[in-house]
């Protein structure tokens, strides 16, 4: 091993990458707009659409109802929504979002309250439908009064106190600071990013490198030159690497100018979109992030990133053409994302048989860190894991190098 | 000096099983001298070629390249040697200049020797116009003068051409031819590998006719000429492979 032609062969394919379209799209380009795009993008559309549905004053129609004329009146009189005539195809009209709801007063209701009796009041909505759920949610709320002021005007009848119907009150409070919060959010998306950027990052430099020469002729040439395989493999792997990495950084960087702005003048759209979602607080969507969890994030994966950059490279080498690799590289690619998405989902905790899956343990080790919890001794069995698992692919990559039936593959 | 001993090279193919791409070789390339490597489509050239440049390992025999081993001192063999073939291409997005350069580093030049040769191969060259445009712009004959600057850049002892004119017009093919024959006259062990006879008539001091992966004649032209009473070289090499064939 000769350092310096290590770093001759390093820096050439750092100068030449940094001319390729294809790898600075995805070590550079896409990390850094990705996170932009997400929280602008997504959030401004989702917060756009969620403040459209919410001034809208839902359609509905009362079905039955005709014995029952001051609940009608009620209901007709409510600023809260918009009451149609009914019509015998509701459920198509519900379907088809020209009603978002449909309420049905059974027959003799308002004589059945004062009887005692209890009549069920059925109402028909579209389940998942955001504007049809908004209906739904102002009728509830109109029932659930009517029935409070029949329970108070019972109770009054018989001079009890109101509370015997309701004899303690419950609230919530949040005691997570805002970080802490933003880490469970931001912690699920910003593993699974950084572990799909970082393979993408490796992915390009990887098949330029490797198949990518080898299709242009100019491998040959550089075994040609009286360097040894062993520098060469290790130069190209640096910047195979360094590709995998600055897609990570990129997109890091990005996150926090994006966090910085998004948190003096994108208060108010994301706020909303959140606090409709029913999260439990309505703090920013790109709350602050505790920087010494995003220092441990780093720290765990860069031992990732030299097993990607290496798996891609053997993987590539094998290759005779871009072409031929792309077609091995994409499916991994899936392979990578997967346990990634799980890692991503709620509910799915580290525990010691998690923290040796590769992986899923990155993802799952960085939503608690990010959410500041440190389970030192898991981190560092994913940590030791994930270095061992780099060594044996990076050996991988410089014993296939050397293979001639590899490089003159034909 | 060139010197390969029972050089045999065998491909294990799921297909064709085994293949003997060369086949017991034995051959020696005195300083000062080109010798023709002449021989058909598969007939093991290339192959050759790459274990004396140790791209391929042999799988029996010996070779010394100016003075050293193909197999136990490949990097010092390679440092002694410029190797151009066909498929030896020039990186797209390098200038000529970073190309070449690149390759002064590779075979451990300090940059200001780099430079000085450089300005020297690029006289000589008559490659100064187009030194610092990308390599991926160049016509066929700039692609290929860059790539002797880039073999040149060292100052081997040892010369490996492997079929240089494929595909070149014939102005861009007498370039190299020219050059080649600069080679020898610089002292310097040229092998020269084409399946076009005219040129081993022109070039080379010393013929090989290979076929098969076998070296199946060897001579300067005037020995071939006398061995197998024919003048034209075409009909000395179909006498050579067809008596192989019917044997
Ligand atoms: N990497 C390889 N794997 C398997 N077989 C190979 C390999 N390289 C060459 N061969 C086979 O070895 C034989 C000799 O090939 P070689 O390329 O040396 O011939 P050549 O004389 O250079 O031919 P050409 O004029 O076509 O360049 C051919 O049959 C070829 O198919
Ligand atoms: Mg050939």
């Amino acid at each position: 091993m000769n350092w310096h032609n290590i770093v001759t062969v390093y820096l050439k394919e750092l100068k030449d990458s940094l001319r390729d379209r294809r790898t600075l799209l995805s070590t550079i380009i896409i990390p850094t707009l990705v996170m932009p795009l997400l929280t602008f993008g997504v959030g401004k559309v989702a917060s756009t659409v969620i403040n459209k549905a919410r001034e809208e004053t839902p359609s509905i129609a009362i079905l039955g109802g005709e014995d029952s004329p001051a609940v009608v009146q009620q209901l007709r009189e409510s600023k809260k929504f918009h009451v149609v005539p009914a019509t015998a195809n509701f459920k198509q009209l519900i379907t088809d979002k020209q009603l978002r709801a449909a309420v049905q007063i059974p027959a003799g209701f308002e004589a059945g309250l004062k009887a005692g009796a209890a009549p069920a009041v059925t109402i028909y909505h579209y389940e998942g439908e955001l504007k049809s759920q908004f209906g739904v949610g102002e009728l509830e709320r109109f029932l659930r009064e009517l029935r409070d002021k029949t329970v108070a005007d019972r109770l009054a009848e018989r001079s009890l106190p109101t509370t015997l119907a309701k004899p303690f009150d419950f609230k919530r409070e949040n005691v997570a600071p805002p970080e802490k919060v933003g880490g469970n959010l931001i912690g699920g998306i910003v593993p699974y990013l950084i572990i799909i950027l970082c393979f993408s990052g490796a992915m390009y430099p990887a098949m330029d490198l490797t198949a990518g020469e080898k299709e242009r002729g100019t491998m040959e040439t550089l075994l040609c030159s009286p360097v040894a395989r062993v520098d060469i493999v290790l130069g190209k792997f640096l910047m195979v690497l360094t590709g995998s990495l600055s897609a990570m950084g990129f997109m890091l960087l990005s996150m926090s100018t994006t966090a910085f702005f998004a948190g003096s003048m994108f208060g108010g759209g994301a706020v909303r979109a959140q606090a409709v979602a029913n999260a439990p607080t309505s703090e920013s969507l790109i709350p602050m992030i505790d920087p010494i969890g995003l220092i441990g994030v780093v720290a765990m994966v860069v031992p990732v990133a030299v097993m990607f950059a290496a798996v891609a490279f053997t993987i590539a080498l094998f290759a005779k053409s871009y072409k031929e690799a792309q077609s091995y590289l994409a499916p991994l690619m899936i392979v990578v994302i997967l346990p990634a998405v799980i890692g991503m989902l709620p509910g799915i905790d580290l525990n010691a048989r998690l923290a040796l899956v590769p992986l899923l343990n990155l993802s799952l080790v960085c939503k608690e860190m990010l959410s500041g919890v440190w389970h030192w001794n898991y981190i560092a069995i994913i940590f030791g894991s994930s270095c061992f698992y780099a060594a044996i692919a990076l050996a991988l990559a410089v014993q296939m190098f050397k293979r001639e039936d590899v490089i003159f593959r034909t | 000096m060139i010197e390969a001993h029972h050089l045999t090279k065998i491909f294990r193919d799921k297909k064709r099983g085994e293949i003997f791409a060369a086949n017991d070789i034995t051959f020696r390339v005195q300083p000062g001298q080109i010798y023709g490597l002449l021989g058909a489509n598969g007939a093991g050239k290339t192959t050759t070629l790459r274990v004396l440049a140790t791209l391929l390992a042999p799988t029996r025999g010996t070779a010394t390249v100016a003075g050293f081993d193909v197999a136990c001192e490949a990097e010092k063999v390679r440092a002694n040697v410029g190797f151009l073939a066909a498929s030896t291409a020039l990186y797209g997005r390098l200038t000529a200049r970073e190309m070449i350069t690149y390759f002064g580093r590779l075979n451990g030049m300090t940059d200001p020797a780099i430079r000085a040769r450089l300005k020297q191969l690029s006289a000589e060259l008559d490659m100064s116009e187009f030194l610092d445009r990308r390599c991926d712009k160049f016509s066929t004959g700039m692609k290929q003068k860059t790539s002797i600057a880039r073999t040149l850049i060292h100052d081997p002892a040892v010369m490996i051409f492997d079929e240089p004119t494929l595909g070149l017009d014939v102005m861009t093919a007498r370039a190299i031819v020219r050059f080649v024959r600069d080679c020898r006259g610089r002292g310097k062990t040229v092998i020269y590998s084409t399946h076009v006879m005219s040129e081993v008539e022109k070039l080379c001091d010393v013929i090989g006719i290979i076929h098969g992966g076998k070296l199946l004649a060897e001579g300067s032209l005037a020995e071939l000429r006398q061995r197998f009473g024919e003048t034209d070289m075409e009909e000395i090499f179909v006498k050579i492979v067809g008596e192989e064939g019917a044997s």
